[in-house]
């Protein structure tokens, strides 16, 4: 049996998991608006973006790219739960490929983050979000999001795994926050001390939540530096960097399953 | 033969799980395989399911190398780990269809295998429940279907009834006869001596990381000598003084038990022993609370070849 039809198998497992429990996807996409919302009209007025622009205009991306963030906490959980269970073991007994049981993972988080981003795009019409580009920026701009998502997949597959204990997980929850802030997702680098807006700028979150503003043509909040010149090619190479890095290190504590 | 161990070694940081496992095991039996916390019998099975590499020594299930040919062995396996391994959150046949599925079968022999199954192991009422609303039996029941897809040439069963109420373990054992009656060989490893009794035709006793032991249950049972006959003595009595006149008199000594507040004599002969038992009794004057005539508990097998404390034993 080919790993991509017993991952298409496991993707189904997955999905049907919210179907039978939808109040756990339906409570994060409620997380990722209730931010939204939050920012966007509780915090919003406080905030200037450098450069000019509306407030929630340039928040969306930025929502929009922590959500993909966010995401890493589900995969690493679901991934760590079935660990521990004992499920993985009986997936491992089974005669399908190695890479199966990412596969799965990778398929069904994918399609839950696909449905996330076209929810937060539909809520940001609603409170004034537009997009002034053309489609295929558009449609790029959202492809990088996914891009971003896919390498947090494989961040959360290796922790998932290596970790397989509920502290983990927490850590996880936790150190999503300081990631989260630390970057131009929320307000622009430039309005940060220097050193503190130096690192926001090289976090690999802002380089994603830079260029899907660029591509969306919403203001970037950058007049400066690195993401002001290469925001796309950076969303392009972070996640490409990080695929790099975490999917050998996803595939090597599998192995180590094996004792 | 199904299943051939020779010399399995695994080595867990300092602790040698497998320390030298021989094992051969027929096909279409159900063979014990017995031992306290610890004594390897999870690494055992882990390793001879392929899901661990060992550090030493050959096994072939069902005919193959697990070391070469994992992939031949896994198509040929079903394995029932310790913590029920279904999915909780979907229902039992949604599991089952899932299982054939990931076993390659198409959708449509997923389902028709899931309904039998369903069936066979008497789920069908529960089947489209959240197996998170099963009781431990029925958890138990799903995980040995799971396991018994294809019906495999060799089913790994990692103590399936820890944890179960009596009445849910006659369950389970009675799943366990339907698989090996359709043929298929059970490794079970258990630490209930008398599971292994009810259902291994042969048993391994298993401490330390080898077998120190291996043979059909009733030799087992015969190498621990003679039968005994227990002697309850009512409460008022005192323990100590009772054991040393019975003893006297019987001529061989009594092994107490504080919590029972009995004492047990090995005697030769089942019908000799019991009348000198009783003879003594009468000659002292005391009055039993009970008086039981038995063969020996594979516990006192177990405890004899393993010389393990008796608190690890159950």
């Amino acid at each position: 049996m080919t790993a991509v039809r017993a991952g298409w198998v496991l993707t189904q497992r997955n999905l049907a998991h919210w179907a039978r429990q939808p109040w756990t996807p339906i409570f994060g996409l409620m997380f990722s608006i209730m931010l939204l919302l939050v920012f966007g009209f509780l915090f919003g007025g406080a905030i200037s973006v450098p450069g000019g622009g509306d407030y929630i205009t340039f928040l969306l991306p930025g929502m929009l790219a922590l959500s993909m963030m966010f995401g890493v906490e589900s995969t690493a959980t679901a991934m760590a739960a079935d660990a521990r269970k004992g499920i993985t073991d009986r997936f491992r007994s089974l005669p399908i490929g190695s890479a199966s049981v990412a596969l799965g993972r990778v398929g069904a988080d994918m399609a839950n983050s696909t449905v996330e981003l076209l929810v937060l795009l539909a809520g940001g019409l609603l409170i004034g979000w537009r997009i002034t580009s053309d489609p295929a920026s558009a449609v790029l701009a959202v492809l990088l999001l996914l891009l971003f998502r896919f390498a947090m997949l494989w961040i959360g597959i290796f922790v998932g795994l290596s970790f397989r204990g509920e502290g983990a997980t927490m850590a996880v929850q936790v150190l999503v926050w300081p990631i989260g802030f630390l970057s131009t997702a929320i307000v622009s680098a430039e309005t940060m001390p220097g050193w503190l807006g130096a690192i926001a700028a090289w976090n690999p979150l802002s380089a994603t939540a830079s260029a899907t503003r660029e591509l969306f043509g919403n203001p970037t909040g950058i007049t400066e530096g690195p993401l002001a010149d290469a925001a796309v090619w950076l969303a392009l190479g972070w996640p490409l960097l990080l695929t790099a890095i975490f999917l050998p290190l996803s595939a090597r504590a599998y192995r180590r399953l094996r004792g | 033969m199904n299943l051939v161990a020779d010399g399995l070694r695994k080595k867990y940081g300092d602790v040698q799980a497998l320390d030298g496992f021989d094992l051969t095991v027929a096909p279409g039996v159900i063979h014990g395989l017995l031992g306290p916390n610890g004594a390897g019998k999870t690494t055992a099975v882990k390793a001879l399911a392929t899901l661990i590499d060992v550090d030493g020594g050959t096994a072939r299930v069902a005919g193959f190398d697990i070391r070469n040919q994992a992939s031949q062995v896994r198509r040929r396996i079903g394995l029932v780990g310790q913590n029920a391994a279904v999915d909780e959150i979907l229902g039992g046949r949604q599991n089952l269809v899932m299982f054939g599925r990931l076993y390659g079968l198409s959708a449509v022999d997923a389902r028709s295998r899931a309904d039998r199954l369903l069936d066979m192991f008497g789920l069908v009422e529960a089947a489209d429940r959240a197996v998170s609303t099963y009781s431990g039996g029925m958890r138990r029941r799903l995980d040995i279907a799971a396991g018994f897809i294809l019906t495999p040439a060799v089913l790994f069963l990692d103590e399936p009834t820890t944890g179960l109420d009596p009445r849910a373990r006659n369950e389970v054992w009675a799943s366990v006869r339907e698989v090996a009656a359709a043929g298929t060989t059970v490794l079970l490893t258990t630490q209930y001596l008398d599971e292994a009794d009810q259902l291994a035709a042969r048993i391994s006793v298993m401490n330390h990381g080898r077998v120190v032991a291996d043979d059909t249950p009733a030799v087992l049972k015969r190498q621990i000598g003679g039968d005994r006959v227990t002697v309850t003595i009512a409460a008022g009595e005192s323990l100590d003084q009772v054991a040393e006149r019975l003893g006297a008199a019987i001529g061989i000594p009594a092994v107490p038990d504080l919590e029972a507040h009995s004492l047990t004599f090995e005697v030769g002969s089942g019908v000799a022993g019991l009348s000198a038992v009783v003879r003594a009794l009468d000659e002292s004057g005391i009055t039993p609370d009970d008086l039981v005539l038995r063969r020996p508990t594979l516990d006192e097998v177990f405890l004899t070849l393993t010389a393990a404390p008796k608190e690890t034993a159950r």
